[in-house]
């Protein structure tokens, strides 16, 4: 839908939409300007949360940085630490026991699905459905249970350690995961049902903010959003990490460019985890979740490193340069979320405002992330 | 024709659907708990704040090496010791955690070599006072041992 | 009955306490209803079973103090919510919940409860517009659009009933369909009209009173994650829940004529023992619907809104209109 009447600037009004608004999900700022109910532009101002995470990474020793990644993300906050730590250990070169790595993505797959359920949650209460919320924490609350047992926390984790875990995984916890996933998609098959299928759902979201190849690769998008329309990018498969080669999976890639493909892949995305959750308890290693050796204070030589990581969210990258000192000379954070954020400003003209806040919601943005 | 009939048959049908799912649902066991009535108990992994172990003899195991506090990002973590005349060991004389700082990451636990700190299981932090959160850990042991 | 004063004042005073405790209480089944949906309690706290719940909210909304936003018109932003709770107090007086139970029956009482039904969007409209609020304008001039383009699809479905009943009056519209379920008017081929389509009139009834009341997932006046609040965005205190009872009471008005127009009124399904309490089952019932639907659908589009009323309701309803009145010519 665009709008059919072309207007002199003195004819459309400002519309603010946020800091403080239902639809933004935390401190988001879309300034609009509005020709009734059509978006003649749109711009996304950020920074209402910014806590100079990159600075506090200069500042900090390595080890006291540590937490500050899961903070950047609340809802998927192990997949951001997994970048951290795995940038860390190639720069000082340490190694990391088979138990550990698999555990490692275990988490982090257990806190992407966590991440989906809530996003899954979230987006169909910014379409107006308030119960799909409700059944979906209640999956994820399992997620959180499992977590809690292990890491001790339930949001703001800090489980990652470099070289290994802060904690090893109980029989306790293999089991409840592994009664997990056939809960998890019994629960998908009730979603499916319950909002996939429903035609209200489908009519507001089919063919609504489609975004070409080309502009997914303009602005560097990443996750769901490229996957959606049909850019087969997964960091997880195209720059392989951790364990993630031992296991079997696909990548959910739709060619439809529109706001429900989105939402397909990352619905595909819960069962994909859920089958790499599956393999990785059946070939849980035994043995220590820490290296013998491990240099007492982290002191990276000299150079420049990277790694990417697949987050809830899309590529994570951490950009580390190392002067030989005990903190970083500069440490990058790429997120995922500011890059998919950015297409919204071009993508939303001539859209109407539901339009535009249901295609804002299947960007998945995590406002802290973007701000960092 | 059939098209438009055919979209607006099972349109309905997907409604429907759905609906017949919230009914289900509506005769379920309700999965919350109802907080300030009943609690459910902390996990033992539990990461509250820290507090202080105490030996035997009710003294605290620390022995003022000060490593929980450099291995602190927020720096929270404030303790002083003095050594008395004639002892090979210091003696504790202060520790104040200052929660309003702390992120309960847990490096100092895992900083310290002596088993003298632990998490706490208290969860229920509240208060309107800056004050209150300025713990003296030293003066909870106390408490607690009397 | 004559029509005195004594009368007329007992009577609007009894619809204005049914409209007021229907409202509060029905806030109450909601968010009951809602939690239970949710798999939560919901308002527990509060009396038994959070019965309190309702009469304290009430007592905090008068509580609190009214305020008016800078460069608002005044006497529409206090005359909207008035306007949003005015007209469906007045339909009550027309609708007969039993044979003896209504306090002033008309030959059009039909017309007159649409007529007043109608009335209920310039009050969103005042609403809107003079709270100076971008999104309350923007929910205001929706709920219009809304409610424009239902108001047809449910005149003519009304009309067809009107038709096989050969009148206007809502006592004689239910007389029609006194016997068992089978003569009721939803139901095809055994009452008067042999009409298979009925159900489908039924639907397009129904469909259309969700969205004249606002209602989920035609709730696009609200739209709360969207306009934050829509149309009563800049209301609090008595002025929302003014807003708040009204919404719920055209609630009940719909249900009411659902109930008369399709469902036999006071008739029992089986044809014994008709009365008020099988009228009071029957609203329930229906806004059990109301709220089973608003916490089960996300909400539709504006254009998804109008598409379905201008491009299925209003051509499906044409043609039962038609065909109903072909048949009554047939038999």
């Amino acid at each position: 839908m665009s709008s059919p009447i072309q207007l002199k600037p003195d004819e459309t009004f400002i519309l603010n939409v946020g800091p403080q608004h239902p639809a933004t999900h935390g401190v988001l700022r879309v300034k609009m300007e509005m020709n009734g109910e059509y978006i003649v532009n749109a711009e996304t101002v950020i920074g209402y949360i910014h806590r100079m995470h990159e600075k506090m990474g200069e500042l900090k020793t390595y080890p006291q940085f540590l937490m500050n990644l899961s903070r950047m993300d609340y809802l998927g906050a192990l997949g951001y630490s997994h970048g951290h730590v795995l940038v860390v250990e190639k720069a000082s070169g340490i190694e990391v026991p088979e138990r550990a790595e698999y555990i490692r993505a275990i988490m982090v797959e257990l806190n992407r699905i966590a991440s989906h359920l809530f996003w899954f949650g979230a987006f169909v209460m910014d379409l107006g459905g308030f119960s799909p919320l409700m059944y979906a924490l209640q999956d994820r609350e399992h997620i959180l249970d499992m977590l809690e047992a292990v890491t001790g926390s339930r949001l703001t984790y800090c489980y990652f350690r470099y070289g290994g875990l802060y904690n090893d995984v109980d029989d306790q916890f293999v089991a409840s995961a592994r009664k997990f996933i056939p809960r998890m998609r019994k629960s998908l098959k009730k979603y499916h049902k319950l909002v996939t299928g429903n035609v209200i759902f489908r009519k507001r979201l089919e063919g609504i903010a489609p975004l070409s190849k080309e502009t997914c690769r303009k602005y560097g998008a990443s996750s769901a959003v490229a996957r959606g329309s049909g850019i087969n990018f997964d960091v997880r498969k195209n720059e392989p990490y951790s364990v993630y080669p031992e296991f079997d999976f696909d990548i959910p890639v739709y060619h439809e460019c529109d706001s429900l493909a989105r939402y397909n892949v990352r619905m595909d995305e819960i069962e994909q985890s859920l089958r790499i959750i599956e393999q990785g308890l059946d070939k849980l290693p035994g043995g220590p979740i820490m290296p013998e050796k491990k240099p007492k204070i982290i002191k990276p030589p000299e150079g420049d490193y990277y790694q990417a990581v697949e987050t809830a969210r899309g590529s994570f990258g951490v950009r580390l340069v190392s002067d030989g000192g005990k903190t970083p000379y500069r440490l990058k954070l790429r997120s995922p979320t500011y890059s998919n954020m950015h297409l919204f400003d071009e993508s939303c003209r001539g859209m109407l405002i539901m339009d535009a806040l249901a295609f804002m919601g299947s960007l998945d943005l995590v406002i802290p992330e973007i701000d960092r | 024709m059939v098209a438009y009939f055919s979209e607006i048959y099972y349109g309905l049908i997907s409604l429907l659907e759905g609906m017949v799912i919230t009914f289900k649902e509506f005769f379920k066991p309700t999965v919350t708990v109802s907080y300030p009535y009943e609690t459910l108990p902390m996990c033992d992994r539990f990461r509250g704040h820290v507090e202080l172990i105490e030996n035997e003899e009710g003294q605290p195991n620390c022995v003022v090496c000060g490593l929980c506090e450099r291995a602190c990002p927020s720096g929270c973590i404030s303790l002083a010791g003095e050594k008395a005349e004639g002892e090979k060991k210091k003696v504790l004389t202060k520790y104040v955690l200052d929660f309003t700082r702390c992120s309960l990451c847990g490096s100092c636990v895992e900083a310290c070599n002596f088993n003298a700190l632990t998490f706490s299981k208290e969860y229920n932090l509240a208060s309107r006072r800056k004050e209150d959160f300025i713990f003296d850990l030293l003066g909870r042991l106390e408490e607690r041992n009397r | 009955m004559r029509l005195t004063l004594f009368n007329v004042v007992v009577a609007v005073i009894i619809a204005i306490a049914f409209a007021a405790v229907n409202a509060a209480y029905l806030v109450w089944a909601e968010r009951r209803g809602a939690a239970r949906i949710q798999r939560r309690p919901g308002p527990n706290i509060n009396g038994p079973f959070g019965l309190l719940q309702p009469p304290l909210d009430g007592i905090k909304l008068m509580a609190k103090q009214l305020t008016i936003p800078g460069g608002a018109d005044k006497i529409l932003f206090i005359a909207a919510p008035v306007l949003a709770m005015f007209p469906a107090i007045m339909s009550f007086v027309t609708i007969p919940f039993s044979e003896n139970i209504v306090a002033k029956n008309m030959n059009v009482g039909v017309l007159m409860i649409f007529a007043f039904a109608a009335l209920g969007s310039t009050s969103l409209l005042f609403a809107g517009w003079s709270s100076r609020n971008k999104y309350a304008m923007m929910a205001s001039i929706r709920a219009v659009s809304q409610t424009v383009a239902y108001e047809i699809p449910m005149l003519i479905t009304t009309i067809t009933v009107v038709m096989i009943a050969g009148s206007m009056d809502l006592m004689e519209i239910v007389h029609q369909q006194s016997g068992s379920i089978l003569s009721w008017n939803i139901f095809p081929l055994f009452g008067r009209s042999h009409n298979i389509l009925m159900p489908m009139s039924f639907l397009i009834f129904f469909t259309c009173t969700l969205a004249e009341t606002n209602r989920a997932p035609f709730d696009l006046g609200e739209a709360e994650s969207e306009l934050v609040a829509g149309f009563h965005t800049e209301y609090g205190s008595m002025g929302f829940g003014l807003f708040f009872m009204g919404e719920y009471a055209n609630i009940v008005i719909g249900s009411c004529m659902t109930t008369i127009l399709f469902l036999g009124g006071w008739g029992c399904p089986f044809g014994l023992f008709p009365g008020v309490w099988w009228f009071i089952i029957k609203l329930y019932l229906l806004i059990a619907t109301f709220i089973w639907i608003r916490w089960t659908f996300p909400r539709t589009t504006i254009y998804g809104l109008l598409n379905l009323s201008w491009k299925i309701l209003i051509p499906l309803s044409l043609f039962n209109l038609l065909f109903t009145a072909g048949l009554l010519k047939v038999f």
